[in-house]
């Protein structure tokens, strides 16, 4: 039941990047062309996503434990240092450039162009060039 | 600054969408989604790789569905500079990996919870890319 709900919650979150549009990095630049022509939607998305999640996180949290799982889990780190900031804009950098954060690059794989599996491909090459000059990470 | 092709409603729909998703994941399996944080630990870690490889592909599924029911086309702009895109996704990579979290798990999930670590990660990576995209409108016409 738990591979189901991954699943679903997957496809759900892919059809959520469609009508919202966030999956065209054409709309996720004019997001961020805070002082050209600027497109406010993806604030929107991002209000829309919180007003559901975060009640509902607070309600759940305090359940035993999930339904299909043993226990919760999920990150309780708090370090507010320089790796969280470096990290952070080293990935502000590649979003502005291409328009694509992880989710709405891997959904778009699904319209089979070729940029962004070039993307997606390069996006896993980063992650094992941390993971191997620091494999804490 | 101009406002332009403003689009509240699917915007708010669709992230309403998103932060159910959210929910089933908690609710059903405990954790919370942050998508580089999946994509990095399916190739990483061998912990749950299933269910993060099902939780990918449902992405990919997601978009094929949704076409299929509505019957519209999904039409995006994307840069055909492969140089770019290649270098942004490598970028992408190493930033979400070094910093633990992307739109999704810090924007979102990190958010949500009123995660301090979060809302720093989040302001920072919306200001590099404000700033980003402001810079490249002086260096190239795109």
């Amino acid at each position: 039941m738990g591979r189901l709900a991954s699943l679903i919650s997957g496809i759900i979150f892919g059809v959520g990047l469609v009508i919202s549009e966030m999956i065209n990095p054409e709309k996720v630049l004019a997001f961020l062309d805070l002082f050209g022509n600027w497109d406010p939607s993806l604030a929107f998305v991002m209000i829309g996503a919180l007003i559901v999640s975060s009640p509902l996180f607070h309600i759940i949290k305090n359940r035993r434990k999930p339904l299909f799982a043993e226990k919760f889990d999920y990150s309780n780190n708090k370090n507010i240092n320089k790796k969280l900031i470096f990290g952070s804009a080293l990935f502000g950098i590649g979003w502005g450039l291409g328009g694509l954060c992880p989710g709405p690059a891997i959904s778009s794989i699904a319209l089979l162009n070729f940029q962004s599996i070039i993307f997606v491909v390069s996006m896993f090459v980063g992650f094992y060039l941390v993971k191997s000059f620091n494999p804490s990470n | 600054m101009n406002i332009i092709n403003f689009t509240p409603i699917s915007a708010l729909t669709g992230g309403v969408i998103i932060g159910f998703s959210v929910i089933v994941f908690f609710l059903l399996n405990g954790r919370l989604i942050g998508v580089s944080g999946i994509a990095n630990k399916f190739v990483i870690e061998k912990n749950n790789r299933f269910d993060n490889f099902l939780f990918l592909i449902g992405l990919i599924i997601g978009p094929i569905l949704y076409k299929f029911f509505t019957k519209q086309e999904i039409n995006i702009v994307i840069s055909d500079s492969f140089i770019l895109l290649a270098f942004a996704g490598l970028l992408v990579g190493i930033g979400t990996k070094i910093s633990g979290g992307c739109t999704s798990g810090h924007g979102i999930s990190g958010v949500g919870r009123f995660s301090l670590r979060s809302i720093v990660a989040t302001i920072t990576f919306m200001t590099v890319g404000v700033l980003t995209v402001f810079l490249k409108s002086f260096l190239w016409v795109d």
